[in-house]
């Protein structure tokens, strides 16, 4: 039997294939650096090798006279010419920040900033050109360590007087959102548990697969910039901004993005450089970057010292919870900057209700590359901190990690519940969330094996990892951005054109690199205005075609921008209703709209959309003083965040013989609210999970004691391969969000954010019987090794600076001194 | 200058290259095979893997001059009459990518694992794609879309 249904199938909710794939399986893609131009020029970077130096003599004469050089040009040469890169977010008034000049005349601040910029007919004859440049250094201390530079031992930019940027400050007590957390943390060490803790949030580097490349050709009226950007909208204000070119002459194209991960929300050096001297020559300029050159100087993430003190009653209430942090911003104070970790500031207290919190974050600047956002973006962060705080409590109460996580969560009936950070979260279900995942993960079966191992003194011991966490997604309500101080606001826009033929253009101001826009998109135009999918198309990235926007990061895009492409297909509908009902000759108060067609209520007339929108392209018969257009569009600016949620459970097994960790297993059930596509939401997540496991077990970006990156290129700088991981287990609640009409919550971070302390947890519940009460990320073999045969409780003492040591120390010095064999060197 | 004659997704292409000219550059700025992307500068990556009379190499770790006399395949050159090779239909059906940056490179090595062993396991899915990186997915769909391409039997198409 077959039932006839003719309603068109509900595209939201559906594992549509993705329209984007078509192209990227078959090559048939748009890179930036794909791009050629008639008497397009290639640019090459000369980069400072010292990390702080004054430049004393730049002679380009040698480079100047190569095969096929058309310019070489320094910071000098450029002079204001080049703008400056900004910083949007002043984190407070008196935020102290290096003007940041993209290619300096006078003094570089870390190894791998441009000094001079060599144009030639082609990349390879720019670079061979490159290498000709002669630069003479006066090297100049560097402040590398963030806890020295903290204290202004050495300054990285003399003329500041100080490497203490900024300090934010956010007291429950003073803003009113909760008590006194020294009272909290004093009553705790006299009748209760106080647990302090540091941690170390080390460097990371986005590692986005498609290196950065920039094009701009200032040939024809408007100067048009392709960039490898995840921000086409905020570049055009900030060349506009700095570089003294009208808005309305600049163009900027973000065409298809290989990634970014945060990494790609940057104005950068290199894109300012290649915009001056491409207007200077007059002709097409293309700057590609090396690999190298992308993990060197392209922004880095993370790099925070973490102090915490957790005050909590005997039974496991915590009562408390004070921060305080030192985030590294590098170089320079960079387009998000110091805004990355007060992001985090909201985040520390997680699902909890804590009666009393204290967070105070001092910014430093220091002689190694700029960090800024990197997925998650402070959330990661604070998710580790209280995570990890959390199994350290359970551990001191002797119960189990999500015992004591249920005790201090909020309740699903609680919600919307404010937070002693002063947020309000406006829906999610913490049990239902755990109580799947323990299912699906086996939990009590995996608690019992790691007795068995433990009570018979395995070898491989198992370790258990719990995290519990929620973000602050869909960046974000104008006027907390503005009271926050930030630059800009946080709205999206989007566009619908009805075209003649049936096809419907959406216009949208957010910027995909790998998300998945086009589909998820066209499935929510398609359930809105009843037509295909498939006849949906779906532009963006193009400052001409998407004019207004303000771009993708922050898990922001469905959430903000997909409120507005509701708003704008709602509206055509409105726009279209009267033309309808006057073709129909009906009154308009009778039509209704569903799946596609205005249908006069109680008889079978009707009329397809589509259908509207033909005779309104014609325009030979419509209402008077009615416009000839059903296209519209909306700006949507939320009222509040969403705030996604999950359980994330980990299993690893450790061998303690050897320190290696083998992921076993992992589990997590997320509530990001209402999917509009699982592929595209399962696909995120496992992305996520692998980049927060990363930074748990291998990821750390090292600079050695001259503030040279050791870790620059791939061979250093350990980006997980396939044979490194493993098949996950996803599943889903779902709380639907509260502040969007889709019901939509955000994914894109998620699983990063989740799955660092769940890794670190499991890690440190396998060695808990080792007495080991940290192990410092990236979790090494060697790390792990030192912790168990240390006995030690702290953990950092016992573990190496550097992740991936580069060279035998030992080794090099002695082949170095040329006498010595292995064994016989100095430092036995 | 040294003059090659290189077949490349069935086309014969006849040029003059100077002797350090990598295949990538080659493929790249010469033929406009931009579908073969450089992602890193150590042969890490796996972005640039093409093949070369049917086995997978990194097109960064040899130079165009070695593979004069010689046939390439590219990603541009698997799919036939608008029929996607299984590979890449595998891949789309298991959203085993997302920025699609790492797509080529890891396509035309997954075609290889198949072609090596049709019915590999997951753990030998994972070592034979242990080459190329991948940022976006986890790995967790392509290791899928390897299985289901096996399981389609399909190691069919090009230079197997």
């Amino acid at each position: 039997m077959t039932v006839t249904d003719e309603r068109p199938q509900r595209e939201v909710g559906s594992a549509r294939r993705r329209k984007e794939d078509q192209r990227l399986i078959t090559g048939r893609t748009r890179w930036t650096d794909n791009i050629q131009l008639t008497g397009m020029l290639h640019a090459a970077m000369v980069r400072s090798p010292f990390a702080h130096a004054r430049i004393t003599r730049i002679d380009t004469s040698e480079a100047k006279a190569a095969p096929n050089v058309v310019a070489v040009l320094t910071g000098a040469d450029l002079g204001e010419s080049q703008g400056v890169n900004i910083n949007a977010w002043p984190i407070t008034t008196d935020q102290k920040a290096p003007t940041h000049v993209p290619m300096p005349s006078d003094r570089v601040s870390f190894a791998g900033e441009t000094v001079a910029v060599v144009i030639a007919r082609s990349a390879a004859e720019a670079r061979d050109a490159a290498e000709l440049v002669d630069v003479d250094y006066e090297e100049l201390p560097a402040a590398l360590d963030l806890k020295e530079a903290a204290e202004d031992k050495v300054l990285a930019h003399p003329d500041l007087g100080t490497n203490k940027s900024a300090l934010w400050v956010f007291d429950s007590q003073e803003a009113g959102t909760g008590g006194n957390v020294e009272e909290a943390i004093a009553k705790a060490r006299t009748d209760g548990i106080v647990i302090e803790r540091e941690y170390r949030q080390q460097r990371l580097i986005p590692a986005f697969m498609e290196p950065r490349s920039v094009v701009v050709d200032p040939t024809g009226e408007q100067i048009t910039m392709w960039s490898a950007t995840q921000i086409p909208h905020i570049l055009r204000f900030a060349l506009a901004a700095t570089t003294g070119v009208p808005e309305s002459k600049i163009r900027v194209i973000a065409p298809d993005v290989g990634g970014g991960f945060g990494g790609k929300l940057q104005a950068t050096p290199e894109e300012w450089i290649v915009w001056a001297v491409a207007r200077r020559l007059g002709k097409p300029v293309k700057y590609t970057e090396t690999r190298s050159e992308s993990l060197m100087a392209g922004h880095h993430g993370r790099d925070q010292w973490q102090r915490l003190t957790l005050a909590a009653t005997k039974d496991g209430t915590v009562t408390g919870l004070k921060v305080d942090l030192l985030a590294d911003l590098g170089a320079y104070v960079a387009i998000v900057g110091g805004g990355v970790p007060v992001l985090g500031a909201f985040m520390f207290n997680a699902i909890y209700k804590f009666p009393a919190y204290r967070f105070a974050c001092q910014t430093v600047l220091t002689n190694k590359t700029w960090t800024d956002a990197y997925r998650g973006a402070g959330r990661p962060e604070a998710t580790y901190a209280i995570e990890r705080l959390m199994d350290e409590l359970a551990d001191e109460l002797g119960v189990d990690p999500l015992e004591v996580r249920e005790k201090n969560w909020i309740k699903h009936e609680e919600f919307p519940f404010t937070t002693v950070a002063g947020l309000e979260y406006d829906s999610g279900n913490y049990e239902a969330a755990t109580a799947k995942a323990k299912e699906m993960f086996g939990y009590d079966e995996l608690r019992a094996e790691q007795r068995r191992r433990r009570e018979s003194n395995d070898p491989v011991q198992l370790g258990i990892g719990v995290s519990t966490f929620t973000e602050m997604c869909g960046l974000a309500p104008s006027r907390v951005l503005g009271t926050l101080n930030y630059g800009a606001g946080g709205w999206e826009h989007a566009s619908v054109r009805m075209l003649a033929t049936g096809s419907v253009e959406v216009v949208t101001g957010a910027s995909a690199h790998g998300q998945g826009h086009e589909t998820a998109w066209s499935q929510i135009v398609a359930d809105r205005l009843g037509v295909p999918f498939e006849n949906v198309e779906v532009l963006h990235g193009d400052t001409q075609s998407s004019h207004r926007g303000l771009d993708t990061y922050g898990s922001r895009s469905l959430v903000v921008g997909g409120e507005a492409l509701v708003r704008a297909a709602d509206k055509v509908i409105e726009k279209a209703k009267p033309i309808a009902a006057h073709l129909l000759e009906a009154s308009a108060d009778d039509l209704e709209f569903k799946d596609g067609s205005f249908h006069v209520k109680g008889t079978d007339k009707g009329m397809a959309i589509t259908e509207v929108a033909l005779a309104t392209f014609a325009a030979h018969n419509l209402p008077d003083g009615v416009e000839p257009s059903l296209d519209s569009d909306a700006t949507f600016d939320p009222d509040n965040f969403s705030f996604p949620h999950g359980t994330h459970l980990c299993a690893v097994e450790i061998d303690t013989e050897t320190g290696g960790v083998k992921l076993r297993k992992y589990t997590c059930v997320d509530d990001v609210g209402t999917i509009v596509n699982p592929l595209i939401v399962e696909g995120q997540v496992h992305g996520g999970l692998v980049q927060g496991i990363a930074q748990a077990l291998w990821e750390e970006a090292v600079h050695d004691e001259s503030g040279t990156l050791v870790s620059a290129s791939f061979v250093d700088y350990l980006v997980p391969t396939a044979a490194d991981t493993i098949s996950f287990e996803t599943a889903h609640t779902t709380s639907p969000s509260s502040t969007n009409t889709l019901g939509t919550k955000g994914v894109g971070e998620a699983g990063t954010i989740a799955s660092t302390p769940a890794v670190v947890n499991a890690v440190v519940d396998a060695l808990r019987p080792f007495g080991v009460h940290d192990v410092r990320m990236p979790c090494t073999p060697e790390r792990i090794w030192k912790a168990i045969h240390a006995r030690d409780a702290g953990g950092a003492s016992t573990t190496e600076g550097a992740a991936a040591p580069h060279f035998d120390e030992d080794d090099v010095a002695d082949r170095s001194a040329g006498t010595a064999g292995p064994g016989e060197g100095a430092h036995q | 200058m040294t003059r090659i004659n290189v077949t490349v997704d069935g086309a014969a292409c006849s040029d003059d290259v100077e002797p350090r000219m990598l295949l990538v550059h080659y493929l790249r700025e010469r033929l406009g095979k931009t579908g073969t992307v450089i992602g890193c500068d150590t042969s890490n990556c796996g972005a640039c893997t093409v093949h070369l009379d049917g086995r997978s190499v990194k097109s960064c770790n040899m130079l165009a001059v070695q593979a004069d006399g010689h046939e390439v395949t590219t990603i541009e050159g698997i799919a036939h009459d608008g029929q996607l090779h299984p590979v890449q239909q595998a891949f789309h059906e298991c959203h085993a990518l997302q920025c699609g940056y790492c797509t080529p490179g890891m396509i035309m090595q997954s075609i290889d694992v198949l072609n090596d062993n049709p019915d590999p396991s997951e753990e030998e899915i994972r070592t034979g794609l242990e080459g190329n990186l991948c940022r976006c997915t986890g790995y967790h769909n392509i290791v899928k879309a390897v299985q289901t391409a096996a399981r389609s039997g399909s190691t069919s198409g090009e230079a197997s």
